[in-house]
């Protein structure tokens, strides 16, 4: 407890799937009202809060909250655990620029600019037919991001700590609890709109991996790629080892690129690369084409084909009913790594090497071996086969369902949302989560939990931007800011070019 | 860019005629031979507009056809520039069809014709979204 306010939710709030103000007045909580709440504080709620402020919005109209002090803190652990590094190039295109809807000026036309080199601009005018895509730089997005808080007042709006619950108030609108960072009490926001953009609920470690580090309580050796594994590349740098990669993504990639790189600078360092789903050839889908493979990745240069984000592939998806949208999101999406030459020739070279050996097959056992490091029993095309390693780093996702979610699943139970055919959230079209609604109020949602809905690519900064300018356009029209049309979206953007306050 | 049949057909009567039109009102005086009268260059100029823009809806179908080969089903900044090249020689037969007698030298021609171009391409490369910010996402449609 703190000062006069209580901090306990009572039993009988939580029994109760919808609250009213008297229900919360009574409860001793402190009540804060405020128009709209953005829940995350992650690249999701910063593309909605910058668009908000575009359309006219008062940041004092505004609660962001986060339990990071940065919108991209997240993203940036998460790269950095993954290999991508400041100085790394990332995977999306110049125009998915965080920092603006616009997207204009591209990365690559502000990288061209501040390096006085051609360079960035001649890959964009000949990607993809003679050059590969055009990627940022992962510091360039970060300072992107950190000149446009500043710019819209980030910091009047955000508050930290962490979000327990929204309930649905009977008289219209929601109720959020929270929990500060700063001191123990609860806070209860009274709002009339939400968005929750909670990124990912947690890594998500392969079955059998998991298994394996409960039992031999073996922490260190096996690793998933989104965790801080840089252990594994120092040991590496002292001793010989063998590595086994699972996973076929961009993050294997990645990874695979570090340890090899590590091994060609001199390093004895093997790599095993054990494939579950081994692409040999190109991939043909029912509904959407042929998509590159070889070698036992499927190659696309971003995680969906480019006009999912706002093209034909966009609209395909759109008219389809939930099954076709599955089928299609899986055809189109799925494991797949982005086609550079840099990756796929090294992969090449280590291969005639002997360094870098591919596996497939199905996994039947692990366990420790005295002397060998860990084992694997793998069940392939040709029979079984036992592979040891010094480490293992399973690349395989982040894939984890909004079940892993307390503040989703308290959504689902008690809020009115319903899971979608990939467990995760069910949004409209216009990214309102379905059933959740309470007459004048509204619950959005961006971001990976509404995978599998009317729109593929949403968990993408350009995907991210889409859902903001959906969410923003449908608050506007339920009378909260204004709809941005030609003349205040040409205004804005001189705004912005100035670094003036929007 | 990843436009939708639609969108191509909206971005080409509207980016040609607005954008090329701005343009070529700007530049036909300054392209125009000097013994050619302002007049018959801006006739001149201004049909060559409306060839690109009309007869480029045809184009634009085919465009369209390309771009179902291609898995991205997007059309690439490069390719929005090089199909300049076949539309200058459709825009230069309809243009002579069109206006018989009043032929256009061939230099105005060329250098109106690829100015356009270019300044229609650039804008749509970027500046277009500082106006409408859902182009984009929208497969090039304005509504
Ligand atoms: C390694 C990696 C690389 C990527 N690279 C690219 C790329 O190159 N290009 C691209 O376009 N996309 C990329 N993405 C995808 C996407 O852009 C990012 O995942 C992005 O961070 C998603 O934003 P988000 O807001 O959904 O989640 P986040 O940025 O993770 O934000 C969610 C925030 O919510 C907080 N939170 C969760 N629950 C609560 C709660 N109950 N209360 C308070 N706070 C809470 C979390 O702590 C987190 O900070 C990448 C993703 C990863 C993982």
């Amino acid at each position: 407890m703190s000062g006069q306010f209580v901090d306990q939710l009572r039993q009988d709030m939580i029994d109760q799937a919808v609250w009213n103000d008297q229900l919360v007045q009574q409860s001793g909580i402190q009540l804060i009202d405020t128009p709209f709440v953005t829940v995350g504080g992650g690249i999701g709620s910063f593309t909605v809060v910058d668009y908000l402020r575009l359309a006219g919005v008062h940041t004092s109209q505004i609660t962001v909250l986060g339990n990071q002090d940065k919108p991209y803190a997240t993203y940036k652990a998460l790269a950095n655990n993954s290999q991508i590094p400041d100085y790394e190039r990332l995977r999306s295109d110049a125009g998915s620029v965080l920092d603006s809807p616009w997207g204009f000026p591209s990365y690559a036309f502000r990288e061209a600019a501040a390096t006085k080199k051609l360079g960035p601009l001649w890959t964009v005018l000949t990607e993809p037919i003679f050059s590969e895509y055009y990627t940022p730089q992962a510091a360039q997005v970060y300072q992107s991001v950190e000149r446009e808080i500043a710019r819209i007042g980030w910091y009047e709006m955000l508050k930290l700590g962490q979000v327990r619950m929204i309930r649905r108030r009977a008289e219209g609108g929601y109720f959020v609890v929270f929990t500060p960072k700063d001191h123990n009490a609860r806070i209860i926001y009274r709002t009339r709109f939400v968005h929750v953009a909670v990124g990912y609920p947690g890594i998500k470690m392969l079955q059998d991996l998991q298994e394996y580090k409960v039992k031999h309580k073996d922490l260190s050796r096996v690793v998933n790629a989104y965790e801080d594994h840089s252990q594994i590349y120092s040991a590496l740098a002292q001793r010989p080892g063998r590595v086994l990669v699972r996973g076929s993504g961009i993050v294997a990639s990645r990874v695979l690129q570090r340890l090899l790189d590590q091994h060609e600078s001199g390093r004895p360092i093997q790599v095993l690369h054990l494939f579950r789903n081994y692409v040999a050839g190109p991939q043909k889908t029912p509904s959407a084409g042929t998509r590159t493979g070889k070698n036992g990745f499927a190659y696309q240069a971003f995680n969906y084909p480019k006009a999912a984000w706002g093209g034909q592939l966009k609209d395909q998806l759109l008219n389809l009913h939930e099954q076709g949208r599955a089928d299609l999101i899986r055809q189109t999406g799925g494991t797949n790594t982005a086609p550079r030459a840099s990756w796929t020739d090294q992969l090449h070279r280590c291969q005639q090497q002997g360094s870098y050996v591919q596996l497939i097959g199905q996994v039947k056992d692990i366990h420790p071996v005295e002397g060998q490091g860990i084992r694997t029993v793998v069940e392939g095309p040709n029979g079984q086969i036992s592979v040891d390693a010094d480490f293992i780093i399973d690349a395989t996702g982040l894939e984890a369902g909004v079940d892993r979610d307390r503040l989703l699943t308290d959504l689902i139970n008690s809020g009115g949302a319903r899971k979608n055919t990939f467990g995760r959230l069910q949004v409209t079209p216009n990214f309102e989560v379905e059933g959740a609604g309470t007459g004048v109020g509204k619950v959005y949602a961006s971001g990976a939990m509404t995978l599998g809905g009317p729109y593929a690519p949403v968990d993408s900064f350009l995907g991210l931007q889409y859902a903001a300018q959906q969410i923003v356009d449908d608050l506007a029209a339920n009378g909260f800011g204004q709809r941005m049309g030609p003349l205040r979206s040409m205004s804005q953007w001189f705004k912005w070019l100035r670094n003036q306050q929007p | 860019m990843t436009p939708t049949l639609w969108g191509r057909i909206q971005s080409r009567l509207l980016l040609v005629l607005i954008v090329g039109g701005t343009w070529t009102l700007l530049v036909t005086p300054f392209i125009k031979p000097f013994s050619a009268s302002i007049s018959s260059a801006y006739f001149l100029t201004f049909v060559a507009v409306l060839i690109v823009t009309f007869v480029g809806v045809i184009w634009e179908l085919i465009y369209h056809g390309l771009q179902q080969t291609r898995w991205e089903k997007d059309w690439p900044t490069l390719f929005g520039l090089l199909t300049g090249i076949p539309e200058f020689f459709t825009t230069a037969f309809w243009l002579a069809v069109m206006t018989g007698d009043r032929v256009i030298p061939p230099l105005t021609f060329f250098l109106h014709f690829f100015s356009t171009w270019i300044v229609v391409w650039l804008f749509a490369n970027g500046p277009i979204r500082i106006l409408f910010p859902r182009w984009r996402f929208n497969g090039g449609r304005f509504t």
